[in-house]
C-alpha cells in the first residue's frame, strides 16, 4: 500500500462569476458531494481539508541575499488554484486514479502525487 | 522473458539486468550439459529465480509491486510449466502504455521493452539524440515506479479505454515510420514492422477486440502500398498516380477479412472506420472509380467518433474530390479559422492543391512556400518545390 495526495485544482474566478443567489446553492451541493465521496471511499481516506482561498494566502521566500520576504497570494499565479487535498491510501496508481476521479472538482481536476517515504 | 521476470522483480531495471544474467549463466552451463530441450524455458526459470533472490536481499530497501508471485523455487525444466508468456507480454504492453506516461514515453517504452530496440534504435526512429531518448526512457521507468503503476492487465471496464492508449501508441509509430516526418526517405521500414509486430501481437493476445482488429487492418492495407509511393527516382508518387498492380494483393485481402470483423461492432469506433476508408482505396482499381462518397461519409462518421482536426483535414480532400476543389477548399476554410493545425504542412499544402486546381496561382503559390516552410521531408520537400516550379512566376 502507498500514500497519495489528491491535490484538488479549481478556477477560482469560475466561482466568483457565480451570482449570489446561486451561490449559496451551490455550496450545499459540493459539500454533499463530499460527504458522499468521503462516505465511499472512507477506508482509503487518511486526511483531508478545504483550503481558504488563495486571497487568504501569503508566500515566504529567500531573496539573493538570503532575507525572508513575504508576500500576499500564492507562490505561483496559475489558473487554477489550489482549493483543497485529499490525503489517501490505494494500492498502486491505478486504485488511486480511482478513488481520485470521484473527488469532487468543478472548474478544474485533481493531482494526484506519491508520498516520498524515505528508508 | 522479460516480461515473465518483470512480473517477479515489479522492477524494470532489476528484470533487465537478471535476464542478462540467465544469458551469461547459459553461456557457462550450455556448453558443458548442451542445450536444453526448451531453452527458453530454462533462461527464463533461471531469471525468475536470480529475481527471486534478488528480491529476497532487497526487500527492506526496494519497494515492490504487490502482483509478484511469490513462487517457491523452481526445479531447472525441461518441460516447463510456465504462466502464459502471452499473459505476461499483454501486461508489459499495458504498463508500457499506461495513461499516466507521456505519448512519446508510451512509445519509447513499447519500442524498447516489447520490441527489444536499443535506446539508439529508438533514438534514431524519432531522431532525438541517444542522451534525450535515454533520459525519457529513464524517467518512464522512474515514474513506473514511483507512482506504483501497477504490473497488470486492466480489467474488463477500464480495458476499453486502456486498449484504445495502447492502439493509439501503435498507431503514432506505425504514421511515423509510414510518412517520416523528417530525413531522406519518404518511409521509414523499421518503425513500420515493429508497429506490425506490435499490432500483430495485440491481436493475437487480444482476438476477439474490433478496434484491435481494426488497427492491425489499417496498417495492413496502408502499408500493403509501399512498394508505389515513390517512383524508381525516389519521388513522391500521389495515391492517383500508384500504380496499382503493385500492391500487395495478399495483404489487401488479409486487411479487408480484418476490416469485415472490425466493422461487425456498432456504432464503429475510429480504428475501424479508418481501417474502412483504406479498403475502399485498397479495393478500387483507380483513383477515378474509387467510391469516394462513401468516403466521406465514413469521414463524417468518423469526425463525430474522434474530433480531430486532421480528420477533418482528411475529409476536406476527399470533399475536393466528390464535390469540388470550390467544397473542399470551405472544408478547409473552417479549420484554417481554428487555427488548430497551424504549423501542420499538409494543411498548407492541401490548400495550395485546391488553390492550385481552381487557377489562382499567386494564392496557391504563396500556400505551397508556406507548406515548403513546414515541411521536413526531403521526399515531400521536392514534390512541393516542382510543383511550385510548374506554376511559374
Amino acid at each position: 500500500m502507498s500514500e497519495y495526495l489528491v491535490l484538488i485544482y479549481s478556477d477560482e474566478a469560475s466561482w466568483e462569476n457565480v451570482d449570489p443567489a446561486s451561490a449559496g446553492e451551490m455550496m450545499g451541493k459540493m459539500t454533499e458531494e463530499h460527504r458522499v465521496f468521503g462516505e465511499t471511499n472512507g477506508a482509503a481516506l487518511r486526511g483531508g481539508n478545504a483550503l481558504q482561498p488563495t486571497s487568504s494566502a501569503t508566500s515566504l521566500r529567500r531573496d539573493a541575499t538570503g532575507k525572508l520576504v513575504v508576500t500576499d497570494g500564492a507562490f505561483a499565479e496559475t489558473k487554477e488554484a489550489l482549493g483543497g487535498y485529499y490525503l489517501i491510501e490505494a494500492a498502486d496508481l491505478d486504485e488511486a486514479i480511482a478513488v481520485a476521479s470521484q473527488v469532487p472538482a468543478p472548474y478544474g481536476g485533481v493531482e494526484v502525487r506519491p508520498i516520498r517515504v524515505f528508508d | 522473458m522479460l516480461a515473465a521476470t518483470i512480473r517477479v522483480t515489479g522492477d524494470i531495471d532489476v528484470a533487465e539486468e537478471c535476464v542478462q544474467d540467465a544469458f551469461a549463466r547459459a553461456l557457462v552451463a550450455w556448453p558443458k550439459s548442451g542445450i536444453p530441450m526448451k531453452a527458453g524455458a530454462w533462461l527464463t526459470t533461471v531469471a525468475r529465480r536470480r529475481a527471486i533472490d534478488t528480491l529476497r536481499r532487497q526487500t527492506s530497501q526496494r519497494r515492490v509491486m504487490t502482483n509478484f508471485i511469490d513462487a517457491p523455487e523452481p526445479e531447472l525444466p525441461v518441460d516447463g510449466d510456465l504462466p502464459s508468456v502471452a499473459d505476461d507480454r499483454l501486461r508489459l504492453i499495458f504498463t508500457c502504455c499506461h495513461p499516466a506516461l507521456s505519448p512519446e514515453t508510451q512509445v519509447a517504452l513499447s519500442l524498447r521493452l516489447l520490441c527489444g530496440l536499443s535506446t539508439s534504435e529508438v533514438a534514431r526512429a524519432f531522431l532525438v539524440s541517444e542522451s534525450t531518448m535515454a533520459a525519457r526512457v529513464t524517467r518512464g521507468k522512474k515514474k513506473i515506479s514511483t507512482s506504483h503503476i501497477p504490473y497488470r492487465v486492466p480489467g474488463t471496464n477500464e480495458l476499453p479505454a486502456r486498449v484504445d492508449a495502447v492502439l493509439s501508441a501503435i498507431h503514432l509509430v506505425f504514421t511515423t515510420g509510414h510518412t517520416a516526418p523528417s530525413g531522406s526517405d519518404l518511409m521509414r521500414r523499421d518503425l513500420v514492422e515493429r508497429a506490425l509486430d506490435l499490432a500483430r501481437l495485440l491481436r493475437k493476445l487480444l482476438p476477439d477486440d474490433a478496434e484491435v482488429a481494426g488497427l492491425l487492418a489499417l496498417i495492413i492495407l496502408t502499408d500493403a502500398r509501399r512498394r508505389t509511393r515513390t517512383n524508381s527516382e525516389g519521388a513522391l508518387l500521389l495515391l492517383s498516380e500508384q500504380d496499382r498492380s503493385l500492391w500487395d494483393r495478399d495483404a489487401i485481402e488479409e486487411g479487408e477479412a480484418l476490416v469485415r470483423e472490425a466493422l461487425r461492432v456498432r456504432p464503429a469506433r475510429r480504428f475501424a472506420l479508418m481501417a474502412a476508408i483504406a479498403a475502399l482505396h485498397a479495393e478500387a482499381r483507380s483513383w477515378e472509380e474509387t467510391k469516394w462518397s462513401e468516403i466521406v461519409a465514413i469521414y463524417d462518421a468518423l469526425l463525430i467518433e474522434w474530433p480531430s482536426p486532421v480528420v477533418a483535414l482528411n475529409r476536406s480532400v476527399a470533399v475536393g474530390v466528390v464535390d469540388g476543389p470550390e467544397a473542399g477548399l470551405a472544408a478547409l476554410s473552417e479549420l484554417t479559422n481554428d487555427g488548430q493545425l497551424l504549423g501542420y504542412n499538409y494543411l498548407a499544402s492541401t490548400r495550395a492543391d485546391f488553390l492550385r486546381r481552381l487557377g489562382r496561382s499567386d494564392e496557391a503559390r504563396a500556400a505551397y512556400e508556406e507548406a515548403l516552410e513546414l515541411s521536413e521531408n526531403y521526399v515531400e520537400r521536392a514534390f512541393l518545390t516542382s510543383r511550385l516550379n510548374e506554376l511559374g512566376d
